[in-house]
């Protein structure tokens, strides 16, 4: 017998469209004819659309669009409008913020001025997007669990791009716009002050990084295996526990002595991933403002390891002539 | 083909005979690619020179396969001994009358001798010949500047040992030596400031997205390299003068061209959790301080001025500027140029500047 899979599904349901539960505002915002793909199917659910735009969407996707073609465009302008260069060039190209010298005020175009303009329409884009958690979440009269935790990766954004470019009277602090860009500014920021792996809250926030991975395959796989329990079933195993929900507990309890609960399980995922972009930003934010080196920070307060030995390969009885096999020359 | 029972037993039996047949086969793989690589080795054998304590990670590796294959350079390095009296005797008088300022001390015989030498290293087969050659004028210039670096910067050329340059650390039989440099200016069309030297592929770049200009301003302009603070709290805030993640960018940029420079990772001279920190450095990083200012001299002192002898197709493609050396230049991509191959032991009259 086929089975039934939230994965790669073996059967899709498709027929005629769900159209979800009526709200206030679906009659007038829900847009677009809803359909199926089999592709989609093999994913998730095989139904798409419809969607609910109104006037969050509406601003989020004009302004979102925009900043992006800002970014695009000065890319094509820097290679000379040539779209064969364009592709080559496009993992090394950027749109970069102003020059330190500009500091706060407006640069011209060519120097960061179309940088501000883009990220003006960025900021815009995702706090509409952020608004649209909210209010979609009011029309379904959920929680505003997804809305707190997209603030707190928007948290990082307005860290990286507004708060700390701010504090350091700067604009030219903000982040290129470009795929390796981006990453030379990580270094280069993580060198310039003195190793970022010095800093307390960089280490939390990798430590809510790699936590909510870990926990995210704990939780997949229990769920999955006590799948044939009716363990999928999550929401009916928190209000009515049942075998599925003893098995996986009982599993963890007799693997490390500890066990989650069938709902707390998820405000752990939660607050591990939430807390990541928060201790995160917080790091950011103190990078420059109040520590400018934090290895040596690290040293004042005594959590830089100390190593015996010495330095250079001669220290190790070694020369370049042996290293290279010729033992003289 | 086959007879009747065996396929009607096959049709009676079904059995899914793949399953346990990929099963088969890749525990049989597995189990000879282990045996191959207990009984022969492993294939990619690496070795690693430790620059550091235990703990920091500090090592060079390498492949075996790399280091057991000699710089395929140095086999085509003309020693003194070599020399033929033939070769002396086809060196023309007028070449010998073309004395370079410097070479004064000399004695004919020794001059004659290094004509022939210095034709070999650099290709040229009339060097020294006409006067009024480009190539012949800015010959006089190289063999002070060979003088002067390996006199004044001995620090550098010999600090492991007598090594020393001559024509050939450079030149490689080339008339125009491989890695040498010119100015790029703005890399991006459209863009100013910083936008304007970085993220595109340069080979001064390194192939990365980090500033191209870092050559023009560390090795030529004098630019301050380290960027960072020596205190855990300094009041200072981005502007002219103060060292910026931008400046950071391009220290980091010159760092990555000097490593390839070198055929070295980071920590042949620094330790990374530190870059900055004296205290936890490689004796590697003060010969390559030293090789800094060298490059500084090189360029500002005695290439940049040879701007007006060169024909235009030896000009710089952006600015027509002259040829520049760095790192490369010399070392090719090696620890050590001509890995550590004593150059200068036979030739004492390129060691010293004439006193005079």
């Amino acid at each position: 017998m086929a089975e039934y899979q939230n994965i790669f599904t073996q059967v899709q349901v498709q027929g005629t469209p769900e159209w979800g539960l009526e709200t206030e505002s679906s009659g007038r915002e829900r847009i677009g004819k809803p359909g199926f793909s089999t592709l989609v199917g093999w994913l998730g659910n095989a139904q798409l659309g419809p969607i609910w735009l109104g006037w969050t969407g509406m601003v989020s996707l004009a302004t979102g669009i925009l900043a992006l073609n800002i970014i695009g465009f000065n890319m094509l302008a820097q290679v000379g409008w040539s779209i064969p260069e364009f592709i080559r060039q496009l993992f090394w190209l950027a749109l970069e913020p102003p020059s330190p010298e500009y500091g706060l005020s407006i640069p011209p175009l060519q120097d960061g001025g179309w940088y501000i303009i883009a990220s003006f329409f960025l900021l815009v884009s995702v706090m509409s997007w952020w608004a649209r958690t909210y209010i979609l979440a009011m029309e379904h009269k959920m929680g505003k669990h997804v809305f707190w935790a997209f603030g707190s990766a928007i948290w990082l954004f307005l860290v990286l791009g507004l708060f700390r470019p701010i504090l350091m009277g700067s604009w030219s602090e903000a982040v290129p716009y470009g795929i390796f860009p981006h990453l030379d500014w990580t270094t280069a920021f993580s060198i310039r002050y003195g190793n970022l792996y010095y800093n307390p809250f960089h280490a939390l926030s990798i430590v809510f990084l790699y936590g909510s991975v870990l926990l995210f395959a704990m939780h997949g796989a229990t769920i999955l295996a006590v799948t044939r329990y009716g363990g999928d079933r999550e929401l009916e195993q928190i209000v009515d526990r049942g075998t599925a929900t003893e098995r996986a507990a009982l599993f963890w309890r007799w693997t490390m002595g500890f066990n989650a609960t069938m709902e707390g399980i998820h405000r752990w995922a939660w607050w591990f991933a939430v807390l990541t972009p928060i201790t995160g930003g917080i790091g950011i934010l103190l990078t420059g403002t109040v520590v400018d080196n934090w290895f040596i920070w690290a040293q004042e307060h005594h959590f830089a390891p100390m190593y015996d030995g010495s330095y250079g390969y001669e220290a190790y009885g070694t020369t370049y002539q042996e290293f290279i096999g010729q033992e003289s020359n | 083909m086959l007879p009747k029972w065996f396929n009607t037993w096959n049709r009676d039996n079904p059995t899914n005979i793949y399953g346990p047949a990929i099963l088969v086969g890749a525990a049989g793989l597995a189990v000879t690619v282990a045996a191959f690589v207990v009984v022969v080795g492993q294939p990619y054998a690496t070795d690693s020179l430790q620059t550091g304590p235990r703990g920091t990670g500090m090592s060079v590796p390498e492949f075996e396969s790399d280091l057991s294959e000699a710089d395929p350079t140095i086999a085509g390095y003309l020693t003194r001994a070599q020399i033929s009296d033939d070769a002396i005797a086809s060196i023309s008088d007028e070449a010998l009358q073309n004395v370079p300022p410097g070479l004064g001390d000399i004695s004919d015989e020794q001059y004659a001798e290094l004509v022939v030498a210095m034709r070999a290293w650099t290709g040229i087969p009339d060097l020294m010949e006409d006067p009024d050659n480009y190539q012949t004028q800015i010959a006089y210039t190289m063999v002070g500047m060979t003088q002067s670096v390996n006199e004044n910067w001995i620090g550098h050329v010999q600090s492991n040992a007598e090594v020393g340059v001559t024509c050939y650390t450079c030149h490689r039989g080339q008339p125009v030596p491989s890695e040498i440099w010119f100015r790029l200016g703005p890399v991006n069309e459209a863009a100013e400031g910083w936008a304007a030297v970085q993220n595109r592929v340069t080979t001064q770049s390194q192939y990365t997205s980090l500033p191209s200009d870092a050559l023009e301003e560390y090795l030529l302009n004098y630019g301050q390299i380290g960027v960072h603070d020596l205190e855990s709290h300094v009041a200072e805030y981005p502007s002219e003068g103060i060292q910026t993640w931008q400046d950071a960018e391009r220290t980091y940029s010159l760092m990555n061209y000097v490593s390839n420079s070198l055929g070295v990772n980071c920590v042949f001279c620094h330790n990374s959790r530190a870059f900055y920190d004296p205290a936890q450095v490689t004796p590697q990083w003060a010969t390559e301080m030293l090789g800094i200012s060298m490059v500084q001299e090189i360029n500002n002192d005695w290439l940049v001025p040879l701007e007006g002898l060169y024909p235009p197709e030896r000009l710089g493609p952006v600015f027509a500027d002259a040829p520049k050396a760095a790192c490369k230049t010399c070392h090719k991509g090696y620890q050590q140029p001509l890995q550590g191959l004593n150059v200068i032991g036979e030739w004492p009259e390129l060691a010293l500047v004439e006193s005079d």
